[in-house]
């Protein structure tokens, strides 16, 4: 499904992935973890599109197609998805409004007819509840006033919405207590668990893939994928820290 | 100007093709500059160019006014010669030539119309034109229960259709083409006109006060709820024609009115001035809401051309507990200069102005209010959001005046500028003048870019970049679009899009 090989990213004049490669298929969930400053947030935001970061070697395809040319919106539309570490307020806009829209644009881009409002009532009320989130929530402007854990909650609900084929989540479980972080584990699953679809979870704690179990664990230092096992990588990585292990 | 259009998809002779694609090149520069840049071909009859006492007793008698209506024109007429043109807004405005331009044309002489059946097509396909279809509004009117808007059309200056005026009149509302209304009902025009904006007010005040054409009278009687939304739909189509628009609103002891105004128009090279006059009068226990979705032209993407906004409207709150709400968005005009104001006199009487401008390309709008508190207990709010996108310049420019026997007044201002890139400006010029030590005045601007990560999160979610930006920006305003009425909300969030096209990226 994505296919990265010898990814190589700049901010600036500053060389974040050097030579970044990974495979992932359909119906896999894959964990990346690393130490701070590694580049897995570059990682997520080079494969999103984002604005200031140039790719200035390898490829990133995704179901075969190039995807490091298209805009962010194009990628979306493919089923590309992000979760941001931190997510982002839009006041003034409700997170009904922002996801239908959102939805609709996908979905022209696809030559999918538009969803109604009755039918993305419908959609949104499921994935909310599967989520623990009160639709009262979803009425409000995007992330404004939402605690660190409730936008995280808030990412998975338009995760759900927008049912992408490939999500890229980058620290959910940051800032989620013990409660929050089971509801967000089950709604990853929910969501995402299927042989069409596959996860890349970027994490430091092997808590979140008690939740959510990763078929994969790679390890990322300095731009580089240093090493990839099974769960119990995470486990070996938890016992005896980055440094043991990457050496 | 785009120069990438490709039209050649079949064979022709080369000269004809040029000429094809010329013609489709054209019509492609106007479709993707400006969604209203169309013009219609209705006859027209102007008085002669330039500005005179002449010309004053030209329209004076084509309206087959009163003496005294003429004496208070020619009066105007006469001070506005000894007056001089404004320069203390932040605006850089180009010498106008008064004596260049035509201060009258009407569209051929029908005979008065029964229903919207006998309207000119051509009128009623502008209207579609603009989203508006007055067919529409008819089979809206005919549901049981569905709000009624009456529209009183104003075509080049002068009424040419008016609807539900008998429903109206059952209400005791008297909603009349303000030429109409000096005919009818002289001493209720003559009472109130010029009383909340006289004559000498400003330069341009006075020009209107000579030369206005036509627009609109409403009264609505004591103890009345005006029963349906009033609107107005201006368009200004005749080159080179100024538009003095006249509006009258009377809301007697216990009425109720709301008024909407959207104005749209076509596409000109030349530039056009338009000057209007809006005054509005609450009296005890009154209330009007005033609201405006202004698209005029606001020239192209170098600044050539566009309508030259010089408005005054103010509002006399004369009654105890009257309120008086502005609301206005402001997408259009090359140049605006519009202070929607409110006169507070009434005890505990209530000014409002919600206000959203939007300027792209090298527009340049000085915009805001006055809040002139004289009553006690008197109360305002001002919510005031601007947009600038390429070269253009904002101002929002707010007087909020406390009187010295006004005790316990009250007012609340809210300005807040967003950015699109870093080649537009924004200005916030407040005066805050207190005479009376019980007065709480509270104000508070903020000034905001559109953040890349918001560029970014909403793009990651499926939206291309402009319908981000649009997503964003209604966002921003959204404080100021939910005072609009239902008609017009819309209709103003797809302006703000329409507007800021091609302002990013």
């Amino acid at each position: 499904m994505l296919k990265i090989e010898n990814l190589h990213a700049t901010i600036g004049d500053t060389e974040i992935l050097k030579g970044l490669s990974l495979e992932i298929n359909a119906g896999e969930v894959h964990a990346i973890m690393g130490p701070n400053g590694a580049g897995k947030s570059t990682l997520a935001y080079v494969l999103g599109g984002r604005d200031g970061y140039e790719v200035t070697e390898g490829s990133a395809t995704f179901n075969g197609q190039d995807i490091l040319d298209m805009d962010p919106h194009e990628r979306a539309a493919l089923g590309l998805f992000l979760g941001f570490q931190y997510p982002v307020e839009i006041p003034g806009v409700s997170n009904l409004q922002f996801l239908r829209e959102s939805l609709n644009s996908q979905r022209k881009s696809r030559d999918e007819e538009p969803l109604s409002g009755g039918e993305f009532i419908k959609l949104a009320k499921e994935k909310a509840a599967l989520l623990k989130m009160d639709m009262d929530m979803l009425k409000r402007a995007v992330n404004v006033g939402f605690s660190g854990g409730e936008k995280k909650r808030n990412e998975m609900v338009q995760m759900g919405i927008l049912n992408p084929e490939l999500a890229i989540l980058d620290e959910t479980d940051s800032g989620l207590d013990i409660d929050a972080l089971r509801t967000v584990g089950s709604g990853i699953n929910a969501i995402m668990r299927d042989e069409k679809k596959a996860v890349l979870l970027i994490t430091h704690y092997q808590r979140l893939l008690d939740e959510v179990q990763p078929d994969y664990v790679h390890v990322l230092a300095k731009g580089r994928i240093v090493k990839t096992g099974g769960p119990e990588l995470a486990l070996q990585l938890e016992e005896q820290g980055y440094e043991a292990v990457a050496a | 100007m785009t120069d990438n259009i490709k039209t050649d998809t079949h064979p022709a002779p080369l000269d004809e093709r040029a000429q094809m694609n010329a013609e489709a090149q054209a019509a492609a520069d106007k479709a993707s500059t400006y969604e209203h840049g169309w013009s219609s071909d209705i006859e027209q009859e102007f008085a002669e160019k330039g500005l005179n006492e002449d010309t004053v007793r030209f329209i004076s008698a084509k309206k087959e006014e009163p003496e005294w209506m003429l004496d208070w024109r020619l009066k105007a007429f006469r001070i506005w010669q000894d007056m001089e043109s404004p320069d203390w807004a932040k605006l850089d405005i180009p010498m106008i030539d008064y004596q260049d331009a035509y201060y009258y044309a009407e569209p051929k002489k029908k005979p008065e119309l029964d229903s919207l059946d006998d309207v000119d097509p051509e009128i009623l396909r502008v209207y579609e034109k603009l989203g508006i279809p007055i067919a529409e509004q008819e089979v809206l009117a005919g549901v049981k229960g569905a709000r009624k808007v009456a529209v009183d059309a104003v075509f080049d200056s002068v009424s040419v259709a008016t609807t539900f005026r008998e429903e109206l009149e059952a209400a005791g509302v008297i909603f009349r083409s303000i030429s109409e209304a000096i005919r009818e009902y002289p001493d209720l025009v003559r009472k109130y006109l010029g009383k909340v904006v006289p004559v000498k007010d400003n330069y341009f005040a006075a020009l209107n006060c000579a030369v206005f054409s036509d627009g609109t009278f409403v009264y609505v009687p004591e103890g009345v709820r005006c029963p349906m939304e009033l609107s107005t739909y201006f368009r200004i189509n005749a080159e080179n024609t100024g538009q003095f628009e006249r509006t009258l609103i009377v809301a007697d002891k216990g009425a109720y009115v709301s008024y909407l105004e959207g104005c749209t128009a076509p596409q000109r090279d030349e530039n056009q001035l338009h000057a209007a006059v809006v005054e509005l009068v609450a009296l005890d226990d009154a209330e009007i809401k005033y609201s405006t979705v202004q698209n005029w032209y606001p020239g192209d993407e170098n600044g050539k051309g566009g309508i030259y906004n010089f408005v005054t409207k103010r509002g006399l709150c004369a009654g105890a507990r009257s309120k008086i709400s502005w609301t206005q968005v402001e997408t259009g005009s090359a140049i605006t200069w519009k202070y929607p104001s409110c006169v507070l006199n009434g005890e505990n009487s209530v000014g409002e102005f919600y206000s959203v401008a939007l300027t792209n390309n090298h527009q340049q709008a000085d915009t805001g209010t006055k809040m002139i508190h004289n009553g006690k207990g008197s109360r305002s709010t001002i919510i005031s959001k601007g947009i600038s996108a390429g070269k253009s310049d904002n101002t929002y420019r707010g007087l909020v005046r406390v009187g010295p026997n006004a005790e316990n007044v009250r007012n609340f201002t809210q300005c807040d500028s967003l950015l699109l890139g870093d080649t537009c400006g924004a200005h916030t010029v407040p005066y805050i003048e207190v005479k009376n030590p019980t007065a709480q005045i509270e104000h508070e601007a903020t000034t905001s870019k559109i953040s890349d990560d918001q560029m970014f999160y909403a793009q990651q979610r499926g939206l291309d970049e402009e319908e981000a930006v649009s997503l964003i920006v209604n966002g921003f305003a959204k404080d100021v679009l939910k005072e609009l009425p239902m008609e017009f909300a819309v209709e103003a969030q797809k302006l703000l899009a329409i507007s800021l096209e091609g302002s990013v990226g």
